[in-house]
């Protein structure tokens, strides 16, 4: 039997947002900002780092090192300089971000064989990057020199391929081409998930609370439990489309896979909303004024995000960070949606993720309907 | 209907009602009854404790001490039982500002459970909104969000109905037609309990309920309050000046209660004091004496008197 009053309460619902400027920008536009933003400036990748060369030496053997960082597109070879003054102008300024220097003598050495230096400098401000560029810097190093000494034995009369004693191949799952967006677009749904959910159920029932109108539902027959849904339900939706939106744009734009079944994501990120939901529902008992809502879904927003593995490695982090951030709902979200997404691996392998979500929704909800009952006092 | 207790007829009872807030008495061992088809009216100024009474009929609040019924149903074990029955109007007009008049009614007859769409049409047509039912209600003026307000508080037809300061903020004109508004749905059969501030109001009511501070002080109809709480006549005394006639009143010994009434004195006499015996005082002082009229107490004169004794 269709419950009219839930109807009614879902209607009215999705008539206040459709007709409120401020949530439709925040359901519509955000979620795709924030894609594009994270998307592309959140991003490790290190590509076209502006190089600065100092080459005193102006030999051939000069010139084929500059042409070995050249192909690789890791570093761009923005500036030529004459004094290492200039070079460090250039980086203390931040236009170079990685400075070479050639000294005299480089091309000589080579050709008698002998160990020549090369000094390779870098902006060291942003660690993560300049980890990058370091390896990268010393992998080109390293494969010229490989080539640079299988010349020289063959000149030597010691014909025949240089074979290196120890050789690790490599290979990258899931993400081959390392590129941050694919990590972090699942990341966003995750974000997006939680914030919609938990922010536009606090102040969408606290907003009743301040015009008054909660006492005046509270007086009608209404049931706690069809109150409780009728609010919620509406903001499951919009989640959702959310949800889909953002795989959308992430699939077709930044071509992130979809590997995983998609029913499978849309049920389990459905599963992940609701913690967002009894966090708003749990918030808007708590506050009196959409300002009071806003702020105490921010305090568990914000460690949401730095202790989830969204931006950091959980496993990086010390002991303490590492214990609370078993309880953020969002951390076992990313761990299923990165995994759907990226490996498309089945449920089975994600049961103890999916089981600590269900915990944590059932629980949260749980508190929230307790303290949601229908008096003032 | 059921009628769990009380008499049948009973449409409130209440006994001992109290509630605390912290050390603060709100409401104080509050005992009456309302039967059904009466208008009454529930006057005391701000803070007097009429909202937090409404609220603990309508099961929003917990008692602190005492019981009450209303439609024969337990106030705390029987709220949901009560709320389906009674419509509330609460002094906010809990309106969504974002919905229109149309859609207002539709929401609370949806959340009523009442599913005849025709009930809206008629409820636009009794408020008087016909012609506002596609306006956004915040584009209403205070009078028809007021009428507004009624109409989702009436629009599952309850038998009583709960109107908590209707007409604050409103013009008189809009008063008086709101206070037609409530005897018609009155003449339909219900019961109303409607709290103001507005003594004139109170004059409207069948009843009369008089709270300061928590208690009770009368319950009854405004001619027998005026009756019984008033020993004496009222007059309208204008004197020059003014502030020395009050003095002079003040200090004579009779054991008249005097206030300033605009331009004049309004001169309550506890019983055996006579108009002779008021004009021979000022006839032997220095003031002039311009008018002196026997005027009808109004129920402000009551609450004054009733106040001042508490």
């Amino acid at each position: 039997m269709l419950n009219i009053r839930l109807v009614s309460l879902v209607r009215k619902e999705f008539i206040q947002i459709w007709r409120d400027p401020r949530t439709l920008v925040l359901i519509l536009v955000i979620p795709v900002m924030q894609l594009f933003l994270l998307g592309y400036a959140a991003t490790n990748d290190v590509r076209n780092m502006p190089l600065a060369v100092l080459d005193q030496d102006r030999s051939p053997q000069a010139r084929q090192l500059l042409d070995a960082y050249r192909a690789a597109d890791y570093f761009r070879i923005a500036y030529d300089v004459d004094r290492e003054a200039d070079l460090r102008t250039l980086m203390d300024q931040g236009k170079a971000r990685a400075g070479l220097i050639i000294p005299p003598g480089y091309g000589r050495q080579i050709s008698e064989g002998g160990p020549a230096q090369v000094a390779f400098i870098l902006d060291g401000s942003d660690p993560t990057v300049a980890a990058t560029s370091l390896s990268a810097a010393q992998l080109i190093g390293q494969s010229l020199a490989t080539g640079v000494m299988a010349e020289t034995l063959a000149r030597r009369g010691q014909p025949g391929s240089l074979q290196l004693p120890l050789d690790v191949r490599t290979q990258v799952w899931y993400n081959p081409d390392l590129i941050s967006a694919h990590f972090m677009i699942p990341g966003v749904i995750g974000m997006i998930l939680f914030a919609i959910t938990s922010i536009l159920t606090a102040t969408a029932i606290v907003r009743e609370r301040e015009r008054g109108t909660i006492e005046q539902l509270i007086v009608t027959p209404i049931r706690s439990w069809e109150l409780i849904v009728g609010k919620l339900l509406p903001y499951i939706i919009l989640a959702l489309l959310n949800t889909l939106e953002v795989i959308a744009i992430g699939a077709w734009w930044f071509k992130v896979p979809v590997r995983g079944d998609l029913g499978m994501i849309i049920l389990l990120s459905g599963l992940f909303a609701a913690t967002g939901l009894g966090i708003g529902l749990l918030a808007s008992t708590f506050a009196n004024t959409q300002q009071e809502a806003m702020l105490t879904v921010w305090m568990t927003l914000l460690p949401s995000i730095f202790l989830s593995g969204f931006f950091f490695p959980l496993e990086a982090m010390p002991p303490v960070l590492q214990w609370l951030s078993y309880l953020m709902p969002l951390r076992y979200y990313l761990v299923i949606i990165r995994a759907l997404l990226l490996k498309g691996v089945s449920v089975a392998a994600l049961q103890q993720e999916i089981i600590a979500l269900a915990v944590f929704g059932a629980g949260i909800m749980l508190i929230a309907a307790l303290r949601f009952h229908k008096r003032l006092d | 209907m059921n009628n769990g207790g009380g008499k049948p007829g009973d449409v409130i009872l209440t006994q001992g009602l109290t509630r605390l807030f912290g050390d603060f008495v709100a409401v104080d061992r509050l005992s009456f009854r309302v039967q059904a088809g009466e208008v009454v009216g529930y006057l005391g100024p701000n803070g007097s404790g009429k909202t937090t009474t409404i609220r603990m009929l309508l099961g929003l609040l917990r008692p602190s001490a005492g019981q009450g019924q209303v439609l024969g149903f337990d106030i705390v074990r029987q709220s949901e039982l009560i709320r389906q029955r009674v419509g509330y109007m609460s002094q906010k007009f809990a309106l969504y500002h974002d919905l229109t008049v149309r859609e207002n009614l539709q929401f609370y007859a949806g959340v009523y459970g009442v599913a005849d769409r025709q009930r809206i049409e008629s409820v636009l047509e009794l408020v008087g909104l016909r012609e506002q039912a596609n306006l956004m209600a915040s584009e209403l003026s205070v009078g028809w969000r007021q009428r507004l307000a009624l109409g989702t508080a009436v629009v599952h037809q309850p038998q009583l109905l709960f109107l908590d300061e209707p007409t604050s903020g409103v013009d008189p004109l809009a008063r008086r037609a709101f206070w037609d508004l409530i005897y018609e749905l009155v003449a339909g059969g219900v019961t109303a309990l409607v709290t103001t501030h507005y003594m004139d109001e109170a004059e409207y009511c069948g009843r009369v309920g008089i709270m300061n501070r928590g208690r009770l002080l009368a319950y009854d109809t405004p001619a027998e309050l005026k009756r019984s709480v008033l020993e004496g006549p009222a007059w309208d005394l204008t004197v020059e000046p003014i502030m020395d006639g009050l003095h002079l009143l003040e200090q004579s010994g009779l054991g008249l209660r005097i206030s300033l009434a605009g331009d004049h004195l309004r001169v309550i006499s506890p019983g055996e004091v006579t108009e002779q015996q008021l004009s021979d005082l000022i006839a032997n002082s220095t003031l002039q004496l311009i008018r002196l009229e026997r005027v009808a107490p109004s129920l402000e004169d009551v609450f004054l008197t009733l106040a001042e004794k508490q």
